[in-house]
Formats: C-alpha cells, structure tokens, sequence
C-alpha cells in the first residue's frame, strides 16, 4: 500500500458513461491504474476478490508442502522444499499487501479465508501422499501457476502487476526443483518410477482445473479481459499448459493419465495441438464449493495458526504501545 | 481498526550508489519487527543491502485528481529545456 490518504474517497466515484469510457480509454492506452487513481467499483471489487483469492491460494498451498519439509529424503531436498514454500508466504504477503491498495484489511480477508466466503485455488484441497508428489506440485502446479502469473505481469492494475513480476522471478525454481524430483524418481528403481507416476495419475486433472471453467462458464471473464484484469482466457492457458507439459512427461518416460490426449495437426488452424479429454466439471465444483478431500483440514490449520498467534500478535503491539508512551514521557 | 497491526512502506536500496526504492509494504507491530519482516519477504535474494520502513500513514502523498495542475504546466514550459536557446553551430558543442 502507497498511501491510505485518499483510499475511502474513491468509493464516491460516479460511473457516469464519460467516466466509465475515459476510464476504458486510459486501459486501452495501456496505462497501468495506481492504488488512489478513480476507478469503477466493479474494477476495484473484481481485483480485490482475484488479488484476495489468490493471497489466499500462496498461503494455503504452503500447507501441502510444508507437511513433507520433515520427511524429505536429504538435505538438499529438505533445503529447497524450505526455501521454495518460504517463497509461497512471501508470494501471498505481495498480494495480501496490492489487495490492500484497494481498500480491503488484511484482517477482513483473512476472516473471509477462515469463513470460507473466499475462495483459493482447487489444487490445494487434493491431499499429498507421497515424496513423489513434491515433485509433481512443483512441476505441475508450479507450473499451471507460471503459466497464469507470467500473463498477469501485464495487468492494468499496477500493484498486481509488480507484485507478479516479483513472484515470477521466484516460480523458475519451483518449478524446476519439482521436475529435477520427478527425474530422479523417473530414473531410479522401478518402484520410484511407479511413484512418479501414480502422482502424475492423481495431480494431472486436478492441475487443468487450476486455469479454471471454460471461457464460457466463466463469469466475469469478458469484462475482466476488457479492463485487462486478465490478459488471456482460462482455456488459451490451459492450452498452452498442455502443450508445454506433455512433451515434459514424455520425456520422464510417464504416462499422461488421459485416453483422449493425442496431437493433432488441424488444431489451432493448422498448427497443431493436443486433443484432449473432458475435464469432470463436477468434481471442480464440489471441490472449490468446500467438499474436497482437504478442505476443512486445510482452513482449520490457517485457523490453528491465526489463533495460536494471537498472543504474539498483542504482545508485539502491547510492547510498540508502552514503548511509545516511555518515548513520549520522557 | 485499532487492534490491527500497522502497515509500512519498505524501500531497499539494490546496492551502494543507488537509490532507496520503494518495494512494496508489510506489516509490523514496530520498526524492528517491521526491518526484520522486511529483511524476510523483500530481500530472499540479495535485492539490497539497505532497508528503510517507513509507517504509511505517515507519508503525504499528492492527490491523482491533481495531477494535471500539478505536473501539466511543466510541458509547455520549453525555456527550461536546452533546445529553446539558439547557439551557433560554429559555438561547438555546448
Ligand atoms: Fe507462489
Ligand atoms: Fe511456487
């Protein structure tokens, strides 16, 4: 956040037609908008709720990781494993602080996680099971995350936009520590390849899903293309995922978990690509709407967390407080 | 408000010779948790050797609605810039 100053006043902004276009002709100019610049409220409400969710989707994908940091089979695992869902936190600070820009609390969006009034990324309520689905995390869903924030580096929300820059920066590693496990795994005993590849079976739709609903299905996406909330649609990315990720299994020697997948010339106007299978659509909803596998264990350990650190958190302020009051005394 | 932790601005310099940059803003019950949290979010990756936090509410900033008054007039004013004066080539470079 840049300055509060001026944040409650842009909540009395008309949306008269001129202002609504005016506003539309700076994002056509490829102006970026600043925290205190006037905006629509559908703008600003629309970018809370992505920024917020995935704040939200960096913190609790900590969780799946996190839990393997004891188990990791060697120190230079364990070292990466650390560092890499230490980046996450760091990811989800960026955004918690660009959502706050736009006139949101930390402590309100860290109560609509808790109450389930927000949402955060699917991925993260599909349990990790084995070492080897450290590697296919970092592979695939580092790697759906890539493909979605390198697009989002060139949002016309400047806050957002910066914090992705930063963020991308980081993902590189993550993703490749993720692909080196697979490797590894890939060339080793046969039950290590087996490994691998019962968690290519089980993370592989789950990862599609991440790019979420069919441009169709997806509300809100035509505006948000519009203001350039978001540069590309949910398929053109998961497309483009594929296309990226099935040459990289082949290349494990793994299996990709869907009968229907093959190349095919005559996609995208004669340049080719990869026919695939349905997505189960339904498992997505049930998922995001709370009945995952992981759901309540996930939100009951940010709760855990939050509420165990409430003696830190007024300790700390407890402390700054009196130390104002001896500095003002003497 | 009231119980919720303060904000802070952070700004890192990337190394000697260079400017303070703003990086982006944390949380902090003071200014030692505030450098210490700074030290952890914004430099994992030798991005400074030099933090300032600063408390938001304490920095003043111009109004955005302003900013035609406030920095426009600046463009038509063409004395300020080199150009407007007519040397002779003969002068060499100046
Ligand atoms: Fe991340
Ligand atoms: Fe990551």
């Amino acid at each position: 956040m840049y300055s509060q100053g001026l944040i409650g006043a842009d909540g009395s902004t008309e949306e008269t037609d001129r202002f609504l276009e005016a506003f539309q002709a700076r994002i056509d100019a490829e102006e970026k908008i600043e925290p205190m610049d006037p905006m629509p409220e559908g703008y600003r409400r629309t970018l809370i709720r992505q920024i917020g969710q995935h704040a939200h989707s960096e913190v609790v994908g900590m969780l799946p990781e996190g839990n393997w940091i004891t188990r990791a089979p060697s120190l230079k695992r364990k070292l990466a494993l650390l560092a890499k869902v230490q980046d996450e936190g760091g990811h989800g600070l960026y955004l918690y602080s660009a959502a706050e820009t736009l006139g949101i609390t930390r402590e309100q969006m860290t109560d609509e996680l808790h109450s389930g009034k927000a949402k955060y990324s699917s991925i993260f309520n599909y349990p990790t099971l084995s070492w080897a689905d450290m590697g296919a995390v970092g592979w695939l869903v580092d790697g759906a995350a890539i493909m979605n924030q390198i697009a989002l580096c060139r949002c016309s929300y400047g806050p957002y936009a910066r914090a992705m820059v930063r963020v991308c920066a980081e993902e590189s590693f993550h993703q490749r520590q993720g692909y080196e496990i697979m490797l590894t795994l890939c060339r080793g005993t046969e039950a290590q390849k087996k490994m691998a590849q019962d968690s290519l079976n089980r993370l592989w739709w789950p990862s599609l899903m991440m790019f979420g609903p069919h441009d169709g299905d997806s509300a809100h996406s035509e505006q948000s293309m519009k203001w350039k909330i978001k540069r590309f649609s949910n398929d053109a990315l998961r497309e483009k995922f594929i296309a990226a990720t099935v040459p990289q299994a082949e290349f494990l020697g793994l299996t990709v978990p869907d009968p229907d997948l093959k190349w095919d010339d005559g996609l995208n106007g004669g340049k080719g690509g990869y026919a695939h299978g349905d997505i189960d659509w339904d498992e997505f909803w049930r998922v995001v709407k709370g009945d995952g596998v992981m759901n309540r264990e996930r939100i009951a350990m940010r709760k855990a967390a939050w509420d165990n650190g409430a003696w830190v958190r007024e300790a700390a302020l407890a402390h700054a407080a009196k130390r104002c009051d001896t500095l003002a005394a003497e | 408000m009231g119980n919720e932790t303060p904000l802070w601005e952070v700004f890192i310099r990337p190394r000697n010779g260079l400017a303070h940059k703003h990086v982006g803003s944390l949380h902090a019950a003071d200014e030692a948790l505030a450098l210490s949290a700074a030290r952890d979010v914004y430099t994992r990756r030798e991005e400074g050797n030099s933090i300032w936090v600063v408390r938001s509410a304490a920095i003043a900033a111009s109004d955005p609605a302003r900013a035609g008054e406030n920095f426009d007039p600046a463009e038509d004013k063409i004395y300020r810039h080199p150009t407007f004066y007519e040397i002779p080539d003969d002068v060499g470079h100046m």
